[in-house]
């Protein structure tokens, strides 16, 4: 039996713009890419295709210097129509051309009872070699799994808590088998357990709720409790030494239909949300999708900001830009490039806080939406006000102490602080409340890069 | 609006790097951002919106929370000066008394305040911070009302210098900078903060017969000393004749005595505190804890027992002196105080507890809660220390387990 959790502490921000439980039909976009700036613990991705190579779906775009054998492959089949760099020849995107059917490279298929006898070897090697391997991450650091270690549990957040967050309901509807598979697989690769952590107020899935062979547990309380570094927090904390694997059901999926069908499968289904969307609802393509045909003669009007991923923890990304690796939302929200005469004392009741403080109104009405815009709010200032990080950090962390410790660059004081513990999502609505303005997330990264080094 | 913003436009660039007064960026951007919030965006990674409250909005709330006892010290500030008089007089002519001695102090207060500020932001190229927004209201209504302007000068120079910059500005400093600006002028300059200058007597006008400006801890310390005397009895037979029922329970809580500007009125600084609290600005739990450790202390002193002030009824220390004031404002002030929360109860409790310990047992000083806020200031850092190790300990163990 599972545990149940009850969290109390964090914020749920409530946006407008929330998809349509419909899946709508769109052409495809044409090109995908994969960006490997969205991985951590990458040191020098290789690319191993050159601009016009064709490739199938799961043929091999590169892979990371250090872990050879951990390979990023292709979502679609096509032609490689650009690999893009930044400065000191940073690789940014390996962009492909899709064909309008799409080949799959093949994998070996396992029938259901062969599962059983796999090996973690055997299932391993498939798993790298197509590349589903890169949605394990690692914890402590969110890094993309190592797979000499073996982890003490695996845990899978099964929901999704922050803002316009799509529904898992929708997004994995249909896929129990795979979703077994995928965890009969998983559990080659621990000794302990896996844990499937659900939210005890919605509805769950039946892709969760019949699992068998896994824990499930339930959360309660408001946004960060989807971060699955929450989860582990309450659930089996992690210390030095200690290796966690996450994973997100999409990649479970992914995992169970490469051994059930002998494919590398990015399919997706993506929510495109926000209150510059004319109807937010969700549409059904594959991994690094180009948004453009998402976006484009589908928004209310032109000053915005497109982001991969959700408000909190996304990437700003341009209106041709594509879609995260592991994100299934492309939030719109207009963009806060303008002036507010005396914004800093104005009243106002279409502004959202966490705080009371003169003029903000929003903590009288918790259930309105909000339509916010990407403004600051304010100049960045030095620490002043106390109390707020751990109000919505639902662990038994220190926020503010710990970013000092990282800022101090003192890696015991990190380490007894908890840097382990967290990653950027786990501590990003620090980052939203903070009076000051500090980019908590950033700070975190530092230092989770600061302590891998040491 | 757009007026306004487009001269701001249209002066920013002499500001900016290369521009002729490049020096004064900050002192430019500090006006800017006053009468606009910026147009910044969040960056490409990270949060991509931001909650609306930020410092200014922050400093605001507490100088609104502030604005009660500020009125109330205006009005009182006439009352008191006609009582010791002797005379009879409309409200208005006892606030436009008190707004003739109150408002050179408050413009005194933030007009060498902020230049300080200004000159440092200036040197040493950083935003002028909001901090003092607080600060130069603070000290102001912790002044009696008859300071010399000059000393509330060199006192905010003093306290904005030594207690503030020094230490790397606003969110750095170690000691509360109002009451830094206080504790200077008590060591610097005695005569004129501390005794019988707590009423506004004009030079060579004559009091009423009778008149004493003695202040309830004088006379409760006056009290003790003097063998089967009786607190209390002291307190309420005060002013007899030109001041009746001066130093009853309920005139000291509703604050209708002499005293610091802002700082006589019990009820006014708990409707700040209710402000406060209610806007999650200041700190319930230091404010709380600051009248329970008072309040145990006055307790405590009662059961051990002893002379006259050591028996004064442990609800008296909460409205006489500045503990009201000090509980409220001062020691909720985050950057000096405890930052952990369980710290927080800790923190108030011991500012409580030394106030009433200073006040009965220091005959030479009997307001406690300026000194006991100020001691607590500097053990801050060491409760928190304990704190934190508590909390690594903690983790420590679940991990092993």
């Amino acid at each position: 039996m599972g545990k149940f959790i009850r969290l109390k502490k964090g914020f749920d921000i409530n946006l407008a713009g929330k998809a349509a439980p419909t899946i709508a039909s769109i052409d495809q976009p044409e090109t995908f890419a994969i960006k490997p700036t969205d991985f951590h613990g990458i040191y020098m991705p290789k690319v191993v295709v050159k601009e016009g190579d064709s490739v199938k779906a799961g043929s091999v775009l590169f892979h990371d210097k250090k872990h050879e054998e951990i390979v990023f492959t292709a979502p679609v089949s096509g032609e490689i129509v650009e690999i893009k760099r930044g400065e000191k020849r940073k690789l940014l995107e390996v962009k492909i051309l899709a064909d309008k059917t799409i080949e799959h490279l093949s994998f070996t298929k396992y029938s259901v009872s062969d599962i059983v006898s796999l090996s973690r070897e055997k299932a391993q090697a498939q798993m790298l070699q197509s590349g589903v391997w890169s949605n394990i991450i690692q914890r402590p650091f969110g890094i993309v799994a190592d797979p000499k270690e073996t982890p003490k549990a695996i845990f899978i957040s099964a929901f999704d808590s922050s803002p316009l967050a799509p529904d898992y309901n929708v997004l994995f509807k249909g896929q129990e088998q795979y979703f077994q598979v995928g965890i009969d697989i998983l559990k080659k690769f621990t000794t302990g357990p896996v844990h499937v952590n659900v939210h005890s107020e919605r509805e769950i899935s039946p892709v969760f709720s019949q699992v068998k062979g896994a824990e499930l547990n339930k959360f309660s309380g408001p946004h960060p409790s989807g971060c699955v570094g929450v989860q582990i927090h309450h659930i089996d904390p992690i210390h030095k030494g200690v290796v966690m694997w996450t994973i997100n059901p999409f990649g479970v999926i992914q995992i169970g239909k490469l051994f059930l069908n002998g494919v590398y499968d990015a399919s997706k289904i993506i929510a495109v949300v926000g209150s510059e969307v004319s109807t937010p609802q969700y549409y059904k393509t594959y991994t690094g999708a180009s948004i453009k045909k998402f976006i484009d003669g589908k928004l209310k009007q032109d000053n915005v900001r497109v982001i991969s991923g959700n408000v909190l923890t996304g990437t700003k990304i341009e209106r041709d830009g594509y879609i995260g690796y592991f994100d299934h939302l492309v939030s719109v929200i207009r963009e806060g490039n303008d002036y507010e005469f005396l914004g800093w004392i104005m009243p106002s009741g279409k502004k959202l806080s966490f705080s009371r403080a003169f003029g903000l109104f929003s903590f009288l009405a918790p259930s309105k939406e909000y339509a916010l815009n990407t403004n600051v709010h304010g100049e960045p200032r030095a620490f002043v006000q106390t109390g707020e990080f751990e109000k919505v950090t639902p662990m038994d962390i220190l926020p503010t102490y710990l970013i000092k410790s990282i800022i101090a660059e003192d890696f015991d004081e990190m380490e007894a602080l908890g840097i382990y513990e967290v990653i950027e999502e786990d501590v990003a609505l620090c980052e939203f409340v903070d009076v000051s303005k500090h980019n908590v997330q950033e700070i975190i990264r530092e230092g989770i890069e600061l302590i891998q080094q040491s | 609006m757009k007026f306004l913003r487009n001269q701001l436009d249209h002066v920013k660039h002499n500001f900016e790097k290369g521009g002729k007064w490049e020096k004064f960026f900050f002192a430019y951007e500090a006006f800017d951002t006053f009468l606009f919030t910026p147009n910044t965006t969040a960056g490409t990674k990270g949060v991509q919106v931001r909650d609306a409250v930020d410092l200014k909005r922050l400093m605001m709330t507490v100088i609104i929370a502030m604005v009660p006892c500020l009125l109330f010290g205006i009005y009182n500030v006439g009352h008191q000066h006609f009582l010791a008089l002797g005379q009879q007089a409309a409200w208005d002519a006892k606030v436009w008394v008190g707004l003739v001695q109150v408002v050179p102090i408050i413009i005194v207060s933030y007009a060498t305040g902020l230049g300080v500020e200004f000159i440092f932001a200036t040197i040493r190229r950083h935003p002028v911070n909001e901090g003092f927004l607080v600060t130069g209201m603070l000290i102001p209504l912790v002044m009696p009302p008859d300071i010399p302007l000059w000393q509330v000068a060199v006192a905010t120079i003093f306290a904005v210098i030594i207690g503030k910059e020094a230490f790397g500005g606003t969110g750095m400093n170690v000691l509360n900078v109002a009451l830094t600006a206080r504790a200077f002028l008590y060591f610097a300059y005695p005569l004129q903060i501390s005794g019988e200058v707590w009423t506004y007597i004009p030079e060579g006008a004559g009091v009423v017969s009778g008149y004493s400006g003695a202040t309830p801890l004088a006379i409760a310390a006056q009290a003790g000393t003097t063998q089967g005397a009786d607190a209390v009895a002291a307190l309420n037979s005060f002013g007899t004749g030109w001041a009746d029922n001066l130093y009853s329970f309920s005139n000291m809580f509703f604050g209708f005595i002499p005293g610091s500007l802002g700082e006589t009125s019990t009820l006014m600084c708990l409707i700040g505190a209710v402000i406060l609290i209610a806007t999650g600005v200041g700190s319930w739990k230091i404010i709380v804890s600051v009248f329970a450790g008072a309040y145990a202390m006055g307790l405590f002193m009662n059961l051990v027992g002893g002379n006259a002030f050591v028996m004064l009824p442990a609800h008296y220390h909460l409205v006489m002196g500045g503990l009201a004031f000090g509980a409220v404002f001062m020691a909720t002030d985050p950057v000096t105080a405890a930052q952990t929360e369980r710290g927080k109860w800790i923190y108030g409790f011991l500012i409580g507890l030394f106030t009433v310990l200073i006040r009965v047992f220091n005959p030479a000083y009997p307001e406690g809660i300026m000194l006991a806020i100020l001691l607590m200031n500097v053990f801050a850092p060491l409760i928190d220390y304990f704190v934190v190790s508590a909390n690594k300990k903690r983790r420590l163990q679940r991990a092993t387990v």
